[in-house]
């Protein structure tokens, strides 16, 4: 028997722009023991599906159309906000995405832990703290005894996740909402939170709802499984069914835009580096008494003109500090650098500028990386003039033809930066970078924040430029899977240091380094790279 | 924390010291002296008064004599009142000073933080509105109107309470405690708003909420504290600006506290009360905000740890 039956749940949202049928006509079931994952891109409304049954949309401008969600033989829709609070936390929690803000901060770890266990149950302080600890101690958490009085920040993010969950499990409930709950984590941590979540899930038999943006993720964990597109279950059935037999075209469109091929091997026979760096250190200052932070340690490497090296590494290994000081961008402890011949780690601001047209930087986040005030008009005019690329006559033109080359349309040349897509944002970006005409590009997580579908269409961007523009790149990433599909080569690198380089065959199929094997292996979504062979 | 705390007066120091010889030069370079009257002095007399008073010395010698005496907690005798001492004249008035300020001060907290706090609940509503507006006007409305209206409306049209004095009849207190603390109720009302709604979209008040607590426990256990954070680091400014900035309100309502004495003193030139009270309240607001500052460390775990350290 289901645990939770959700029949023809429609949610709307009447705003003054119109209506937006945010969840429109949704069916699904969980089972115990089972995992029912949505897997949809940012604004499908499969969050709205989950939260709006238990009455946390805001309403208004939210408002439940049709459909009934039976729980315990109950229809929630139907509850009063007073029954509804006995449910949440109890009977079905939620495990939230980000647990950077979504632990207080202001409360110490083990009073959060307690307080729904103290709210719904008749338990004493005394016990509840101690069922804290226990929990705290099956999620993984050392020490959990004195964990109880740490403050959220002295933990980790990974551990702050397992703090969310032992929270989401500490009423046992029945089911369980996990909302993106790795998407914020470093991949090998995401293994470990993933793998932790199914053993506590078979072992107390709860039926989870799991939404997710990732096809690899969900193709780990889950059994049942939907598509959201718009408000809608575009395709539902068994995990096995929609990854091997999709149906439906958003599907297929989806499961082909997972970067799941490796770019085939080119030797790049040029003779002199366009890149060099020897011995490089950045390190920071610290507080006082303490070494300081080796952020980068003791790095060399090399990159060859025409050629994309992937850098991975998980969050704090110092990949984007690395780049940012071979362009220059930050001040190197000791160590040389080299471009295109010359040495230039100790030039002056001054001496580099004429370099820096070469040199070109694009951020992770297209929101906070561009002007809001300027249009793309400027935006785009504004490297043009600087570096003299086109004389003042010429500048329409050249506008629109770095429009062209990145895809945006010209009619949209007057827009700000709200009124575009976040992969339209990121186009922007590069067309910001490629306006210069460098010869070398630092890309830094450039599409980390964008939605499958996007990554896809901006990864093949990136390759046509580099193709075009005979650019050089050094490609940042944290997602193995995008390396593979974009880089010639790859470095990794951990704590400052490079633990391994390699062709990127050489690197995937005969990993030297345990750090890289644990790396590889953390990779969700194995069963699709094997599916892969199966012809899609 | 106490190295934090150590850190905090020694950097005072400096801060007070400038304001003592800013004000020493000031109140001397000002037109007229203490001994300039209507009344004709006698040259002889006014040698006399100038040399009993050091003031016939030459300024530098005045400044170091008088810093000399400072150190020591001696602010040196009024110009104004032979008989007494600065010293005196500052523990006679301050007391009545504090105790207006702080019922003030209640009433400021006790009113803003409410106002603030159900406004954020509902933005943009007839809820948010309301006390908002009030608010607005509460800061633009100068006390020596506000004063006088209330006194107008309660004490005259209404006769429910008295018009002036202090502690002469019963209720006399509440008119100008209200007079003084409505500016700082309506500012604190704007910043606990601002505070909490930029706590209220927090994603940690949404974890509160589907661990099924109710919205009241959600708002003072979960959203306050943070919300709040604003309000504690303006307590210290405002109550130090509170009890220097009195001498309105203490005029309006005929209250001996300090900031008539110092009116008094400004008006009469005598420069040592003149001295001594900027002295004595410089160091109140210092030390009120280095309480304020200590406060919000305290509040906030973050820091808290870093004092530790």
């Amino acid at each position: 028997m289901s645990l939770l039956q959700v029949t023809n749940l429609s949610v709307y949202f009447h705003t003054r722009n119109g209506t937006l049928k945010a969840v429109d006509g949704v069916s699904f079931e969980v089972e115990p023991g089972k995992t029912f994952a949505i897997i949809g891109e940012s604004g499908s409304g499969k969050t709205v599906a989950c939260y709006s049954m238990l009455g946390l949309v805001p309403m208004p401008p939210g408002k439940i159309e049709s459909g009934s969600v039976l729980f315990e033989d109950r229809d929630l829709l139907t509850l009063s906000e007073a029954e509804l609070r006995k449910i949440r936390g109890k009977g079905i929690s939620i495990i939230f995405q980000d647990p950077m803000t979504s632990l207080n901060p202001f409360l110490k770890i083990g009073d959060q832990l307690i307080e729904p266990l103290r709210l719904h149950f008749a338990i004493s302080k005394k016990e509840a703290w101690q069922k804290g600890i226990e929990i705290l101690e099956e999620v993984g958490i050392k020490n959990a005894a004195q964990r109880m009085h740490s403050w959220p920040f002295e933990f980790s993010g990974g551990m702050r996740q397992r703090v969310v969950i032992a929270m989401a499990l500490v009423t046992e409930p029945k089911i369980i909402i996990a909302d993106e709950p790795t998407t914020a984590l470093d991949v090998t941590v995401q293994a470990q939170i993933l793998k932790l979540l199914k053993e506590l899930q078979v072992k107390r038999n709860i039926g989870v709802i799991f939404i997710s943006h990732d096809l690899s993720v969900v193709a780990d964990i889950a059994d049942k499984m939907a598509v959201m597109q718009e408000g809608r279950f575009v395709e539902q059935g068994t995990r096995d069914a929609i990854f091997n037999n999709p149906q439906h075209d958003y599907t297929r469109k989806l499961l082909a835009a997972v970067p799941n091929s490796e770019k085939s091997a080119q030797e790049n026979k040029a003779e002199q580096n366009l890149v060099e760096v020897e011995d490089l250190k950045i390190h920071f200052p610290s507080n006082k008494g303490e070494a300081p932070i080796k952020a980068v340690d003791d790095v060399s490497l090399h990159i060859k003109p025409n050629e994309i090296l992937g850098l991975v590494g998980e969050s704090g290994s110092g990949k984007s500090t690395l780049g940012r000081a071979i362009i220059r961008l930050l001040k190197l402890t000791a160590g040389k650098v080299s471009f295109d011949g010359q040495d230039i780690s100790r030039l002056s601001a001054g001496e580099m500028k004429p370099l820096r047209r070469q040199m070109q930087i694009i951020f992770q986040d297209p929101y906070a990386s561009l002007n809001p005030r300027m249009t793309v008009y400027n935006t785009l005019a504004e490297p043009l003039l600087l570096h003299k690329i086109v004389t003042k006559k010429e500048l329409d033109n050249g506008v629109c033809s770095l429009m062209d080359s990145v895809g945006l349309a010209r009619e949209s040349i007057l827009r700000y930066p709200h009124e575009f897509s976040g992969g339209q944002r990121q186009r922007i970006a590069i067309g910001r970078a490629i306006a210069t005409k460098p010869a070398f590009i630092i890309a830094d997580e450039p599409v980390s924040s964008l939605d499958v579908t996007i990554q896809a269409q901006i990864l093949d961007l990136l390759l046509e430029l580099v193709e075009r523009f005979d650019l050089t790149m050094l490609f940042i990433s944290h997602d193995l899977g995008v390396v593979r599909y974009l880089a010639d080569r790859i470095l990794v690198m951990k704590d400052g240091k490079l633990v391994e380089s390699g062709s990127v065959h050489q690197v995937f199929s005969s990993p030297q380094e345990a750090y890289t094997q644990a790396l590889l292996n953390a990779i969700p979504g194995k069963s699709l790279f094997t599916t892969e062979s199966k012809g899609f | 924390m106490w190295r934090f705390v150590g850190l905090r007066t020694l950097q005072a120091i400096p801060v007070i010291l400038t304001v003592i010889t800013v004000t020493f030069f000031l109140v001397r370079a000002a037109p007229g002296g203490p001994f300039s009257s209507e009344k004709a002095v006698s040259d002889q007399v006014r040698a006399a008064l100038e040399a009993q008073y050091r003031l016939d010395l030459p300024a530098y010698q005045q400044y170091f004599s008088y810093m000399a005496d400072l150190f020591q907690g001696d602010f040196g005798p009024s110009f104004n009142f032979p008989s007494r001492s600065v010293n005196e004249l500052i523990f006679q008035g301050f007391p009545v000073t504090l105790e207006l300020g702080l019922y003030a001060m209640l009433i400021a907290v006790l009113i803003g933080i409410v106002a603030g706090v159900f406004a954020s609940l509902k933005p943009n509503t007839l809820q948010d509105y309301m006390p908002m507006s009030l608010a607005m006007i509460g800061i633009c409305m100068p006390s020596f109107l506000l004063g006088p209206v209330l006194v107008l409306v309660f004490g005259i049209w209404l006769d429910w309470l008295p018009v002036s004095g202090w502690g002469n009849s019963a209720g006399d207190k509440l008119l100008p405690s209200i007079t003084l603390g409505a500016m700082y109720a309506a500012y604190i009302a704007r910043l606990s708003r601002s505070g909490m709604l930029e706590v209220l979209s927090q994603d940690y008040l949404r974890t509160a909420r589907a661990k099924g607590l109710p919205e009241y426990i959600v708002i003072l256990k979960h959203a306050l504290r943070g919300g709040l954070l604003p309000v504690v680091a303006y307590l210290g400014p405002a109550f130090a600006g509170l009890l220097s900035g009195s001498f309105v309100v203490e005029t309006v309502f005929q209250i001996p506290g300090l900031g008539r004495f110092y009116v008094q003193a400004a008006f009469n030139r005598d420069y040592t009360m003149i001295l001594g009270t900027t002295v004595f309240l410089a160091t109140l607001i210092v030390v009120f905000n280095l309480l304020s500052d200590i406060l919000s460390a305290w509040l906030n775990p973050r820091l808290r740890y870093q004092f530790r350290k």
